[in-house]
């Protein structure tokens, strides 16, 4: 091994390889399950399933890329997912036509959130956002004139900008926390814990829901999801977190425990309320741009709830930085 | 400066366009790869040239030719060199068809010479985006002068929100392209308009909704 790449190695801090040794095993099992012989080789379930591992991949490789090489790759890589999102909300979301301006100028408290990201101005930006966007937006709409739908509409940028733009923005803040603020691994570790335990929540909710799931929690809204798979998604995830959370994190005691018992709902709430969205507007899917998935919210929308939570728990319990 | 053109669309338009828009295709291996084909679409703004554009690989583009207005497309120089050169039109000249010329001889030439020709058979840009305007029959003349040719029901959804008619900034919004099963020369004009319009419309309605009201009506909200 030459030693510029030994000595990269040895700076990686061992729980992020085990991690994401951890990952790459489950891709690869994933993988093989999805193009084991089978005698409907072209079935649509089939190439579905293979079509949304392939997307994985994709997923799992600009992650690691990004979180590798940094805060401000990490910060770059999530500005676009924010983009993207945005994009997807406020096109299936009503609009009235002479909301245009507006949209587009919503778009800017992208550059804007992430410019305070940079810039490692946290106090700008947690009032950006939800204080100064919420009361410009209004007034700018009102400048327009239009005041049929007026309300719904302000409504509509307010929710995007919020879940679309400000929630996802603390993984990038969660990775300006210093080496000596989360000894374990680094802030890499905190953001590598908060995607893998959305991630494993939401899969945990299904596979046991699809095992043991009798009774329906919310049939009007998400007719597939479980009493016993949003339990045992939640033991499961706890598990998980309070497995793993020492290990990525400086979390302990009561800080770890609450923030293990209180992530997998918050997951489960970012679902349905995504659920509800979208039932609400007619589609399934938020657009088609993850081959496999349907759109960057399908995959985001327990993110945009576990994040901020995970944020402050961290921020509450076990970090200097914030 | 054919590699132009491909380098241009594929390097930068077809990356741009799916950043801007997300250029979700449904039915995408219903798209021709090889000519002579039409391309019937929808036309609500410049962007649904520039999604149709992104939609084929290299090996296919360079045949990929839209069909578009001499008296606008070549209005001045350097809207006449990006026409030709990086969009790839094929001219025709509106203004001459009172006159009885063969306006669309070109059209008629570059699908004998193998290419496939994107028609906006609106003729224009629709002001209203939820309702096609009435369709024109360009496209049937050039189906019944080759009654082989299939002829492909393009819908394309948002592109009106995008860039609408009269503004210069493209807004990021989803659009989708819908694409329809082949039609032929039905034998008479009529009912091969009839059927390319309900093409259409049955692929409006596979589209995922639109919820933009127009001015002053806000009925959706």
């Amino acid at each position: 091994m030459p030693p510029s790449l030994d000595n990269l190695l040895r700076a990686i801090p061992a729980p992020l390889l085990l991690g994401l040794g951890g990952v790459i095993t489950a891709l690869v099992a994933g993988t093989v399950a999805a193009w084991r012989p089978s005698k409907a080789p072209s079935s649509a379930g089939r190439l579905q399933l293979q079509a949304r591992m392939k997307s994985w991949w994709v997923i799992v490789g600009l992650l690691t890329a990004a979180l590798a090489l940094g805060w401000q790759a990490t910060a770059v890589l999530f500005a676009v997912i924010s983009f993207l999102a945005l994009r997807e909300f406020l096109s299936l979301a009503p609009a009235r036509r002479e909301d245009r301006l507006v949209i587009l100028l919503s778009y800017l408290t992208i550059p804007a959130s992430y410019l305070f990201v940079f810039l490692h101005i946290y106090m700008f930006y947690l009032v950006f956002v939800p204080v100064w966007v919420f009361l410009a937006t209004p007034a700018l709409m009102a400048l327009i004139g239009q005041t049929r739908g007026y309300l719904a509409s302000t409504a509509v940028l307010h929710w995007g900008t919020m879940t679309c733009v400000y929630n996802i923005g603390f993984i990038p803040l969660l990775m300006l926390v210093p080496r000596w603020d989360a000894p374990q691994a680094g802030a890499t570790g905190l953001v590598f814990l908060l995607l893998l335990a959305t991630e494993a929540n939401d899969v945990f909710q299904f596979v046991v829901g699809k095992l043991l799931g009798r009774r329906k929690i919310l049939p009007s809204v998400s007719p597939n999801k479980t009493w016993e798979g949003f339990l045992g998604g939640w033991i499961l995830t706890t598990v998980l977190i309070l497995w793993l959370g020492p290990v990525f994190t400086p979390l302990k005691g009561a800080g770890l425990w609450i923030t293990a018992a209180a992530l997998p709902p918050a997951g489960f709430a970012g679902d349905v309320t995504f659920s509800a969205i979208k039932r609400d507007l007619g589609v399934k899917d938020t657009s088609g741009f993850i081959p496999g998935h349907g759109g960057v919210l399908d995959r985001l929308d327990s993110l945009t709830f576990t994040a901020p939570l995970y944020f402050h728990l961290l921020a509450l319990f076990a970090l200097e930085t914030y | 400066m054919g590699w132009l053109r491909l380098a241009l669309l594929i390097l930068i338009a077809r990356p741009l366009a799916r950043l801007i828009t997300g250029l979700d295709v449904l039915h995408a291996e219903r798209l021709p790869q090889t000519g002579p084909a039409i391309l019937a679409a929808n036309h609500a703004s410049h962007v649904d040239t520039w999604l149709l554009l992104s939609l084929f690989p290299a090996g296919t583009l360079a045949r990929v030719r839209p069909v578009a207005a001499a008296d606008y497309f070549l209005a001045n120089p350097a809207l006449s060199w990006f026409s030709r050169n990086v969009v790839g039109i094929v001219p025709v000249e509106r203004k001459r068809i009172e006159r009885g010329a063969d306006v669309l001889a070109p059209a008629k030439a570059a699908l004998a010479a193998g290419d496939i020709l994107v028609i906006f058979p609106e003729g224009t840009r629709g002001a209203d985006l939820d309702h096609m305007a009435v369709l024109k029959p360009g496209v049937a003349m050039l189906a019944s002068e080759a009654p082989t040719t299939p002829v492909i029901p393009v819908w394309i959804q948002g592109a009106g929100r995008v860039l609408p008619k009269g503004t210069w900034l493209a807004a990021p919004l989803t659009c989708c392209v819908v694409v329809g099963e082949p039609l032929f020369w039905t034998g008479d004009r009529a009912s091969f308009m009839t059927a390319l319009r309900g093409a259409l419309e049955a692929l409006a309605a596979e589209a995922p909704p639109l919820r933009w009201s127009d001015r002053g009506t806000g009925e959706q909200l």
